[in-house]
């Protein structure tokens, strides 16, 4: 039986270093550690996630897709800066850069917005990878830099036309979901932005792919939203987000139209993020970023075995 | 033919594309953002041999391509059809010059070759990879120049030219790399 690690004692050790920056960041800007429940009521809403459910004594719960719900819980309350590094969990995830079980770092840092969250990212990964300078361009900007079409303003006839020339072979039903050519367009930003050994930050999304960011209203509206990509990988999504329950309600319910449009299950939002976001949450920017890509990253890997304990164990 | 969903992708997997067959050299998951995942794949066209780019969304089905691997004998070209035997079902199927490619230069009867098969018929066939060969004609080395590493060309029995050592005379044997289509050794005389 196969029992050996498959990350090598340098392997390790770069991530535990990793792990120590983090911390080394966070301590230096006075941001609280926290560690909130995997274990939790609500299901990720996202029509792109899938949770684990689990049977806890004939309930149904869900392991948590990211810690977003419970940190949001403690802003609400009061809690000032805080971060987190713990595992997140999506089922329907293998490949040598997705995990059903990861390891992230989410923050929120308190009167910022998406620019100044981009800093605070950039400050932290720069220490990480001191080679890198990190770019910071617009989504539609991008867009065009690949040769496509502007996110936010292009006709689905304009995307669907697109997308079938840059190889994506649609189905049946594609052609009217405009948020999954959107999500290809983002694919192709993903890997063409830049050449690899570099990335950046790539920002503002159109208001179909706002996920829990603030919108602006334009014209045209964009979501303040970015993502952080190097050498074509993706390393954290963040943005400025949505501080009241009615726009978080409503943002649920588009969820639930595309989960049904696209035949996925819909299930209730959690009750508790709900009721803390009715309650009021500061203005605050929030992000995710993906530890075992950063580490892969580091150690120059295209695998994530090659920088967690047992990779693929599951298998 | 059955089809296959794209978390049954791997390389290696034969599936059909603007009704082709295609063979997946590479596959990969990609999942932009916080969105839809797709499989972004490389397939290599086994009509044109052209390889491409596509992307699926994850979880779409594609139709599986019919297509095997067959070990055939070569017979004997009537000169457009070329005829290969199972040995073992004495059953004959032909090709064309189209098909045979450059495995035709390297073909003088009796070789066991892999032909690959689409719906039944041939599409591509692989020679052995090493032949042995006699020279037909060659012009005469260059006397005490058998160390230098030159070369010249040969032409072979079946056609094939093929750089050869200067020290090799005409009428030898020799034994080629079809792969590479490169000299490799001289042979015995059976």
């Amino acid at each position: 039986m196969a029992w050996r690690p498959t990350a090598t004692r340098a392997g390790l050790a770069r991530r535990a270093e990793i792990l120590a920056a983090v911390r080394a960041h966070f301590a230096a800007a006075g941001v609280l550690e926290v560690d909130t429940p995997l274990l939790g009521l609500g299901a990720a809403g996202d029509p792109a996630l899938a949770s684990f459910p689990i049977d806890l004594h004939g309930s149904r719960r869900f392991l948590q897709t990211s810690p977003e719900s419970a940190m949001k819980r403690l802003l609400a309350a009061g809690s000032g800066d805080i971060y987190q590094i713990c595992k997140a969990f999506r089922d329907d995830e293998d490949s040598p850069l997705h995990r059903p079980e990861f390891t992230l770092v989410e923050w929120y840092r308190v009167g910022f917005d998406h620019h100044a969250l981009m800093d605070d990212v950039a400050t932290l990964v720069e220490r990480i990878l001191p080679a890198l300078r990190l770019e910071r361009a617009t989504f539609a900007a991008l867009a065009q830099r690949c040769g496509a079409p502007d996110p936010r303003l292009a006709r689905t006839d304009e995307l669907v036309a697109w997308a079938a020339a840059a190889g994506f072979e649609a189905g049946p039903r594609d052609a009217a979901d405009r948020v999954l050519l959107l999500d290809f367009l983002l694919s192709e930003v993903v890997r063409r932005a830049w050449p690899r050994g570099q990335g950046g930050f790539v920002y503002d999304f159109p208001v179909e792919q706002a996920a829990y960011a603030q919108v602006r209203p334009g014209p045209p509206p964009v979501a303040s939203r970015f993502e952080l990509i190097i050498d074509g990988v993706e390393l954290a999504n963040g943005w400025h987000e949505i501080e009241d329950g009615a726009t978080q309600r409503a943002r649920h319910a588009t969820e639930d139209a595309l989960r049904r449009a696209r035949g996925l299950p819909v299930c209730a939002p959690d009750p508790r993020l709900l009721a803390a976001l009715d309650h009021g949450l500061p203005a605050c920017a929030g992000v995710a970023l993906g530890l075992d890509r950063l580490a892969m990253l580091v150690v120059a890997a295209r695998d994530l075995d090659a920088v967690v304990a047992f990779g693929r164990d599951w298998t | 033919m059955a089809s296959y969903s794209t978390n049954q992708f791997k390389p290696g997997l034969k599936i059909m594309l603007d009704g082709d067959p295609c063979n997946i050299v590479e596959n990969e998951m990609v999942k932009p953002g916080k969105g839809q995942a797709f499989n972004r794949v490389k397939v290599r066209n086994l009509l044109t041999g052209r390889t491409i780019e596509r992307t699926f969304k994850s979880g779409d089905s594609v139709e599986g391509a019919d297509i095997v691997d067959v070990e055939m004998q070569y017979l004997y070209s009537d000169g457009s059809e070329w005829h290969f035997m199972n040995p073992t079902t004495f059953e004959q199927l032909q090709t064309n010059a189209q098909v045979m490619g450059d495995a035709a230069q390297w073909l003088k009867g009796q070789e066991m070759c892999s032909l690959t098969l689409f719906n039944g018929a041939p599409i591509a066939v692989t020679p052995p990879n090493f032949v042995v060969l006699r020279i037909t004609q060659t012009d005469p080395g260059v006397r005490g120049d058998t160390a230098t590493g030159g070369t010249k060309p040969a032409t072979m029995e079946t056609g094939a030219v093929v750089r050869v050592p200067l020290f090799i005379e005409e009428g030898s044997l020799l034994k080629i790399d079809t792969r590479t289509g490169e000299y490799v050794s001289r042979a015995k005389e059976e």
